[in-house]
């Protein structure tokens, strides 16, 4: 199939879609609990409802959850929370395959959405049962498009984002002879070319790295692609796609010229990284600075900064979405639920609790989001900056199965290997062969 | 009619001879309770085995011939084609290489430091059981936390075991990258946490040997290393079988060491070029990161039937050896 007639074929799904979740939602509005098939009915507003809410790290919905259930007296919620998201995402997806022990309304990083979405069949369509309120522009259009499956099912609503500004090292940068004012470094992380061209100005004059690791800047300059490592078809493009080929030349050139800090993200290396000053700039989604602040600590205070610029344009690195499995036994009540948290206005009331930058269109306009500065980063005002790095964000580049475990367990420990001294080729090839493997 | 039915075999029952029945049927139970009883006394064990751990392994073995991937509806029986792969697969040649060097590296070294450990022990200390609790501290510890801590002492840059071998004057090592370097930090921490429960069980069974051989050796003539080398050890052996054995069979299935080695947090590589992947943690990675239950069913079976060829191998060397000596 031409990739034009697929695209009318969704757009006409999409209208069907459209037309079918609005007769849905009027009839489960009149309570009279008509439904389509398999999806049990809603309850009646009397009836007892106990929904179970599942996420991981923080979300922001502890004052929330309480608010709703006073809007709804007959709705229980219980909210389990885990600590990690990758051990979440295992739990979350052995209870996919077992039929059972999933929440009614169960949250997914995106970095876990493709293996989501490749089943997408055991996953009710937002579309469809969720309430009229949700409509797609109260999104941005990347991040609602980013939540359907190939076929334009909606799997979920999109909560907070990442999008993808750069930070640096304004003492550093100043003391190499770069510009350190967070307008007048723009030009500097414009494109890919000139962020490793002031990379290898800033090693050769410093001796040090300039970024973190090759894996964390190979990883978005991957995403900002049109196709990623796999196409619609599911089929790998690593042989063809010129782009993933660039990128890697790019960014194992960087590293042979000790631009990388070789620092694997997250790792206690990289921690300790930040705290003894080993690189200049780093990828910084809007959830980045808490780390960084964590991590690089008071005595580096208001010596990193933001700009809002990032090299090949915007980008988007994190963020999750609230699913409803066709586990659950009360989706119509679920969807309500997970619709509710979503809302520019819950999702503002998220952002002050725990800094989750929103996903709404609305919520980007709010002034209590816009008008928020940090002062570990010399008072920026960092809700205004992210929201327009959201903004520059292009269109979802299509994530096929396996995608996030591509990137994870084969291109980043390639990279690692080429920072380790292998050779960009060798590396190139394990790439290849491993990203085979798993695709098989 | 059915009445009477019923009644009848009763009524024949009450019409026997009462001083017949009760020694034959008190007789029968006593029969019973020889024959039936042990069985019984140790069927709850049986019971909860055969659910626990014979299922399991079953089934393990019946998931190994499909092309199953966690959440398909229908998987597709494809035989023994898991196991083709699996013999073609480098990664899991290299990765049992991996687990094998490893286990080398700790077993050895471990098993020789527990018995002289040991025999230190056995001495009159001052404070002998604050030794002995000390030796076991190790063990005591949550080895997650100790894995944390270890892959902080080996860190490439900031680790202080490459601090301390720079103030020292010699060059740092990149513990994550070098194969042979990552299985030598690895084996140090097993080594960590098994020596002293090694040791204590060759405590307890040296402190078993009687005083008297000792002093016949001792009027004999014989030296303290002389006693150690012809009385100790020889008499250590069914002891010094078992800790191989067990140390075998956990060294072949060593996991949390190499997954908390790993820069990545939470990673199931080994290392960027799975330098330090084991066996244990590729059929993790293939089962709850890549979600591909068949062929993890495949490896946890090769896995088991080498352990169980290595532990026979084992018993049938050492037992050959002691066999000799008597």
């Amino acid at each position: 199939m031409t990739s034009k007639g697929l695209t009318t074929v969704t757009t006409f799904r999409k209208g069907l879609v459209l037309a079918l979740g609005i007769t849905m939602t009027a009839v489960s509005a009149a309570a009279c609990g008509g439904g389509d098939g398999d999806v049990p009915a809603a309850a009646g507003p009397n009836e007892h409802v106990e929904l179970t809410l599942a996420t991981f790290t923080e979300f922001g919905y502890e004052a929330l959850i309480p608010e709703y259930e006073r809007l709804h007296p007959n709705i229980k919620i219980t909210h389990r929370k885990t600590g990690q998201g990758g051990p979440y995402a295992q739990d979350m997806m052995t209870k996919l395959a077992a039929g059972s022990g999933l929440a009614d309304v169960q949250a997914v990083e995106e970095g876990h959405l493709s293996d989501i979405l490749s089943k997408s069949s055991k996953f009710n369509d937002l579309s469809k049962i969720g309430p009229s309120s949700a409509q797609p522009d109260r999104w941005l259009s990347w991040k609602y498009d980013a939540g359907k499956d190939k076929n334009g099912k909606l799997i979920g609503y999109g909560t907070d984002i990442g999008p993808l500004a750069m930070c640096y090292r304004k003492d550093l940068l100043a003391a190499a002879g770069l510009p350190s004012d967070p307008e007048a470094v723009k030009p500097l992380f414009a494109t890919w070319d000139s962020y490793f061209a002031a990379g290898a100005q800033y090693t050769a004059k410093t001796g040090k790295a300039w970024f973190d690791s090759a894996a964390q800047n190979f990883n978005s300059m991957v995403n900002q692609l049109p196709v990623g490592y796999l196409d619609t078809n599911d089929k790998l493009t690593l042989d063809t796609n010129q782009g993933i080929k660039d990128a890697w030349a790019k960014v194992t050139d960087a590293v042979a010229k000790g631009e990388s800090a070789k620092l694997t993200a997250f790792s206690n290396e990289w921690n300790s990284g930040f705290k003894q000053s080993a690189f200049a700039t780093k990828a910084c989604p809007a959830w980045m600075l808490g780390v960084i602040k964590e991590q690089a600590g008071p005595d580096n205070a208001s010596k990193w900064a933001v700009t809002a610029a990032f090299p090949g344009g915007g980008g988007n690195w994190g963020g999750s979405y609230l699913t409803v499995p066709t586990q659950s036994k009360h989706p119509r009540e679920a969807a309500e639920l997970a619709a509710w948290l979503t809302a520019p206005e819950q999702q503002i009331k998220a952002f002050e609790a725990k800094g989750n930058f929103p996903s709404q269109a609305k919520a980007l306009e709010s002034p209590q989001l816009l008008n928020a500065t940090d002062a570990y980063f010399g008072g920026a005002k960092i809700g205004e900056l992210f929201a327009e790095q959201a903004k520059k964000v292009a269109k979802p580049q299509y994530k096929g199965p396996n995608d996030g475990q591509i990137q994870e367990n084969v291109a980043s420990p390639a990279l690692q290997s080429v920072e380790q001294g292998a050779s960009a080729a060798d590396g190139w090839q394990r790439l290849v062969d491993g990203a085979k493997k798993l695709t098989r | 009619m059915t009445v009477t039915d019923k009644t009848a075999p009763e009524s024949r029952a009450m019409t026997r001879p009462h001083a017949a029945t009760r020694p034959g049927l008190r007789d029968r139970l006593a029969r019973w309770d020889v024959k039936v009883s042990p069985y019984l006394y140790v069927a709850p064990f049986f019971i909860v085995f055969a659910i626990v751990g014979m299922f399991p392994l079953l089934y393990t073995a019946y998931v190994s011939l499909f092309s199953w991937k966690a959440g398909d509806d229908n998987p597709d029986f494809i035989g023994l084609d898991n196991f083709k792969e699996l013999f073609a697969d480098t990664q899991f040649w290299h990765a049992l290489e991996n687990t094998v060097s490893i286990f080398l590296l700790s077993s050895v070294p471990q098993l020789i430091i527990a018995v002289l450990l040991a025999a230190v022990l056995t001495l009159r200390l001052r404070g002998a059981t604050s030794w002995r609790v000390g030796i076991l501290l190790p063990y005591a510890a949550s080895l997650v936390a100790l894995g944390i801590i270890f892959a902080n002492l080996f860190g490439p840059r900031y680790g202080l075991v490459n601090g301390v071998l720079q103030t020292l004057g010699l060059s740092p090592v990149d513990w994550q990258a070098n194969r042979f370097a990552s299985h030598i930090a690895i084996a140090i921490m097993v080594n960590w946490r098994w020596t002293g429960y090694n040791a204590l069980i060759v405590l307890a069974a040296m402190q078993a040997i009687p005083k008297e051989l000792h002093e016949a050796a001792l009027i004999d003539g014989a030296g303290t290393v002389r006693r150690f080398t012809h009385v100790t050890l020889p008499l250590l052996k069914p002891t010094l079988i078992f800790v191989t054995i067990t140390s075998t069979i956990g060294g072949l299935q060593i996991f949390t060491e190499p997954k908390l080695f790993d820069a990545m947090p939470g990673s199931n590589n080994g290392g960027s070029t799975h330098q330090f992947q084991t066996v244990t943690l590729y059929l993790y990675q293939t089962a709850f990161e890549n979600f591909n239950l068949g062929y993890a069913s495949a490896i946890a079976w090769v896995l088991f039937l080498i352990i169980v060829v290595i532990a026979l191998i084992n018993y049938f060397v050492t037992g050959r050896l002691a066999g000799r000596r008597r």
